[in-house]
């Protein structure tokens, strides 16, 4: 009945009603007074904290890489250089979706599977947030066509770049070397910091072996940039240190003359001043255009030059390990005169062949009628084998192997360029260790004329050459001539190198040696007579002829019967003028037949074109 | 009695003028709202990166706003408590009627599109559910019988269940509490709240069993927001940053990093108070809450001296369900809650929560310039 015809009793909610409104307000108080306490942790006590985070959040810091130095010869010719070029480069992590990204970028910008595929080869070894390149010098065109619909790529952007040039192509290009993009184990050992910036690192050449004046000090940019990176603002920069210019000892003149009269040959040309030891001309042909190689070269191209018969990616100045053979005598000739084994007037009568004592084994003489009675002018000027086959017999492995050391013959010169190889000068030591064997006698006698187991670099062979035109003075070969800061006229000189000495039992011995040499290109009956006819300054040189093919004890070597690529190596050595030498110059020409006609006249033009007044370039 | 009322005319004239005493303000009540949408401009200003189109079209739903206010204060409450059980009865049609033909916008159905206009129908129940439980409860003396507690849970739970359908957990949680807050303010016995707070602490398993898979994403992001910290949770990783690196005095206006530089997700509508928090420091922050405070202060004085019990029931439950709109995104954005789309009322960019929270405060208005009428 009650519940019905209820009672309203105002008094009593109105009183219920303020305490509840009470303990609301209390609860009110309360949870306002929870959110302070969490606004002063999170505003007054980790201030520093979040102060931290959201400066990270906002402000980039991004290394500014260095400008490369550049490379000049040594009268300022300029062989490497940095042209600015525009690409079109993507940062994965800022793009909405990658594949849809480079479809669209595909759809307004010509961009080839070649492209896309190194494209994605580099994504795989970059480095967080770091921009990848998709396309290479975009033209103007290209580059406008992208500012219209760039809203549409986040993450994509066009980059302006230095890109490293070389005017000259293949010309000097082994030497000069060149830069490629970082790989992933170049990326290991170079210095994270420095190299934060760098795309480009020296792979061959000078290009590497000074990569670390060329480089440069990276620099930094403090930048301020939005959740979507781009950057609205740069705060403060910390400008890069340019790499040092550097200034080669090659002149590239010569360089142009050596390496066109080699034009569609094979071998190598190595030029060295013996006063200073500087290398004036260090050719490869064939040379290959090192441009290929700065933007990555596609795999087919790159397949192409390894599997090309010429070799074009192999610099035959420093890896190229030939026999020397006759270019051999002259210091064999020296051995023996300095060792007292023979005298001026000491005759070996050579008769087209020599059997050691006690040996049926004909080692012949290139002559088949034989050069009558030699002395130790004669054998140099027409290259008797005969003669040095007893010289070396006389002398026997153990001092040709001390003295022809003294020569650089079976070391590394200690250039300043990578990757040269040793050569080979034989000893017991070494034929016990290598081949586990001991050595033969006969051995010691083809030895002598630079065959068997002998191996020189050009760059050896024009070292040694260096040598003995220098009377026994050693000068470390270098190709670095001078280094200049960016942006300064100043230039400095590298150090000058140490120098070695030869040692010498009788001086004139060294201008029988010589003498002789000069004969070789200066008389008629010389075996480079041709080399020095009317030259206007006065060459000293051998000839070499080093087989490629073995000939059998009974038969004749006829080059027109031999397949190309087995016909012998032609070398020649030369230096000028006689009396107070200023160029050392060694050819290899790889199946080049006879040292003088086929390699003689290549370091005459370069001797012509070094003692003719040079015209400017 | 006469004499009180010619009292209390004449003590309110003094006080407002007539202006004021014509509009049916209350002046503490407006001048808060005022000073509240005017720190929302300032601040959205910024936060919108300095947009005057958005300036203008904030200013325009708050004059829609305000105008809605002033309409409804001039009605007298006793037309509400009529029309109540009418309005109700339409809600819960209409978000029947959104659940079956509902337009679907961001995987949720919530509006109703009559061509001209789009409506929320579950915003609407936040002023309609409290004053239905109010109207029923109101009829009985109060405290109520369980009987009456039951019937008026039904009341909230049906259009609760409706919008948790949608669905909107958001929204949802606002309208049962609101509702909850009626029966709260009620006078029902503690022991019944807490055998319900403990059933319903039993069942919350059994809730996590019925939330969506981004509902629940929401509530594991809150717990850890470490594990998401490019998705879910860099919502709240990057708002403790802007809140944190205000410091005490903040950054300057115009001068907040995390928002200008699209750090901070939502920074004009959901998360602007980390704006706020990151250009005006725990100094601006203090400000702000304090006008809060004040506003709810004298909702719950206003809901203190209604002269009857469905006048009291509403004002006080629609003063505490602003409070939890304003306490639910402050803990949101603060990382003390999880993540639930809440606007910071009247100070977050957007038009259907602020026309709601204004509707609600236009009935307060009502209900406290029309005492001296009920009291002969």
């Amino acid at each position: 009945m009650q519940q019905r015809t209820p009672l309203k009793d105002h008094l009593r909610e109105t009183h219920s009603f303020t305490s509840r409104v009470m303990i609301a307000l209390v609860c009110v108080g309360l949870l306002l007074g929870v959110v302070v306490a969490r606004l002063v942790y999170l505003q007054i006590l980790s201030h520093e904290h979040f102060a931290t985070l959201s400066e990270k959040n906002r402000v980039n810091i991004v290394p500014v890489p260095p400008t490369r130095g550049l490379i000049y010869d040594r009268n300022g010719v300029l062989l490497a250089q940095n042209l600015p070029s525009f690409s079109l480069e993507v940062i994965p992590e800022q793009t909405d979706n990658l594949e849809a990204t480079l479809a669209g970028l595909r759809k307004l910008i010509t961009i080839s599977d070649d492209d896309l595929d190194s494209f994605r080869k580099r994504l795989q070894q970059k480095r967080p947030f770091e921009s990848i390149p998709l396309r290479f010098r975009l033209s103007e065109e290209e580059v406008a066509r992208f500012a219209i619909n760039r809203y549409r790529f986040p993450g994509v952007d066009i980059q302006a770049r230095l890109t490293r040039d070389y005017p000259f192509g293949k010309i000097a290009s082994h030497t000069i070397g060149y830069v490629g993009r970082i790989n992933e184990n170049e990326l290991n050992e170079l210095d994270p910091s420095n190299y934060s910036g760098t795309t480009h690192v020296g792979k061959t050449g000078v290009e590497k072996s000074y990569e670390n004046i060329l480089h440069g000090t990276v620099g930094y940019q403090h930048e301020e940039s939005n959740a979507r990176g781009r950057v609205l603002r740069v705060l403060q920069r910390i400008p890069p240190k340019p790499g040092e210019n550097l200034y080669l000892t090659i002149d590239m003149d010569l360089q142009m003359v050596a390496e066109q009269s080699m034009e569609g040959k094979r071998g190598a040309l190595v030029a060295i001043n013996p006063k200073t030891g500087e290398v004036l001309a260090m050719a490869s042909v064939p040379g290959v255009n090192p441009n290929l190689f700065v933007n990555g070269i596609s795999s087919v191209q790159y397949k192409d030059l390894q599997d090309d018969i010429d070799q074009p990616l192999f610099n035959r100045a420093l890896t190229g390990q030939y026999p020397p053979g006759s270019t051999i005598k002259p210091f064999m000739a020296l051995a023996g005169l300095e060792y007292k084994e023979v005298t001026t007037d000491t005759q070996v009568l050579c008769q087209g062949s020599y059997s050691l004592p006690g040996d049926t084994h004909r080692y012949r003489d290139w002559k088949r009628g034989g050069h009558g009675f030699t002395n130790v002018t004669s054998a140099i000027v027409h290259s008797c084998d005969v003669y040095f086959y007893q010289l070396a017999h006389d002398l026997g492995v153990d001092r040709i192997y001390k003295y022809l050391s003294y020569f650089g013959l079976g070391k590394k010169t200690g250039i300043d360029l990578p990757g040269e190889l040793s050569g080979l000068l034989p000893s017991r030591e070494w034929k016990r260790a290598a081949r586990h064997e001991v050595w033969y006698p006969g051995e010691t006698l083809i030895s002598g004329i630079g065959q068997g187991y002998n191996l020189v670099t050009p760059l050896q062979l024009a070292e040694a050459t260096a040598i003995l035109a220098n009377h026994g003075t050693i000068l470390q070969p270098h190709i670095v001539h001078a280094t200049q800061v960016s942006n300064s006229s100043n230039i400095v000189p590298e150090s000058p190198m140490p120098e070695g000495k030869v040692p010498i039992a009788a001086p004139k011995n060294w201008d029988t040696v010589i003498s002789a040499m000069k004969d070789v290109v200066n008389t008629p009956t010389g075996t480079a007579y041709r080399v020095g006819r009317d030259a206007p300054y006065l060459i000293a040189g051998k000839t070499g002829t080093a087989q490629v093919f073995g000939v059998k004890q009974n038969e004749r070597y006829k080059a027109q019967d031999v397949e190309e690529r087995l016909r012998d190596h032609a070398l020649f050595i030369a230096f000028a003028p006689v009396d107070d030498p200023e160029i050392a110059i060694a050819v290899v020409v790889e199946n080049g037949g006879h040292g003088g006609s086929a390699a003689g006249p290549i370091a005459r033009a370069v001797m012509d074109r070094y003692f003719s007044s040079k015209p400017a370039l | 009695m006469a004499i009180d009322t010619q009292q209390s005319r004449w003590y309110e004239r003094r006080r407002h003028g007539p202006l004021m005493r014509s509009l049916h303000m209350d002046v503490p009540l407006l001048v808060g709202l005022l000073l509240l949408s005017a720190v929302g401009l300032i601040v959205l200003y910024s936060a919108s990166g300095q947009d005057m189109d958005v300036i203008i079209r904030q200013s325009i739903r708050l004059a829609a706003g305000f105008t809605l206010l002033l309409i409804l204060a001039r009605i007298p409450p006793q037309h509400f408590a009529r029309w109540t059980p009418w309005i109700y009865g339409i809600g819960v049609i209409l978000l029947l009627a959104v659940l079956v033909m509902g337009e679907i916008g961001k995987g949720a159905q919530r509006w109703l599109d009559f061509g001209v206009l789009r409506f929320q129908p579950s915003e609407m129940m936040k002023v309609v559910v409290p004053m239905m439980v109010a109207w029923y409860l109101a009829e009985n003396p109060l405290p109520p019988s369980r009987r009456a507690v039951a019937a008026a849970s039904l009341i909230i739970v049906i259009p609760t269940f409706l919008i948790i359908r949608q669905p909107d957990l958001g929204t949802a949680l606002l309208v049962a509490s609101s509702g909850v807050f009626v029966l709260l303010l009620s006078g029902i016995s503690w022991r019944l709240v807490a055998s319900v707070v403990g059933i319903l602490g039993t069942a919350a398993p059994v809730l996590w069993y019925f939330l969506r898979d981004y509902q629940k994403q929401r509530v594991l992001t809150f717990l850890n927001p470490e594990n998401d910290p490019l998705g879910a949770g860099y919502h709240i990783i990057q708002s403790k940053i802007a809140i944190g690196s205000g410091g005490l005095y903040g950054k300057g206006w115009l001068n907040g990093t995390q928002a200008h530089l699209d750090f901070l997700p939502e920074h004009s509508t959901d998360f602007i108070f980390a704006v706020l928090a990151e250009e005006f420091g725990f100094i601006g922050i203090l400000l702000l809450l304090a006008i809060y405070f004040f506003i709810v202060a004298r909702g719950l004085y206003i809901s203190t001296q209604a002269q009857n019990s469905f006048n009291r029931l509403v004002a006080g439950s629609l003063v505490l369900t602003f409070f939890v709109y304003v306490f639910v995104n402050i803990g949101m954005v603060t990382g003390l809650l999880p993540v639930v789309g809440l606007p910071l009322p009247l100070v977050s960019y957007g038009g259907t929560s602020l026309v709601t929270m204004m509707a609600a405060f236009g009935v307060l208005m009502s209900i406290h310039t029309h005492r001296r009428l009920l009291s002969s």
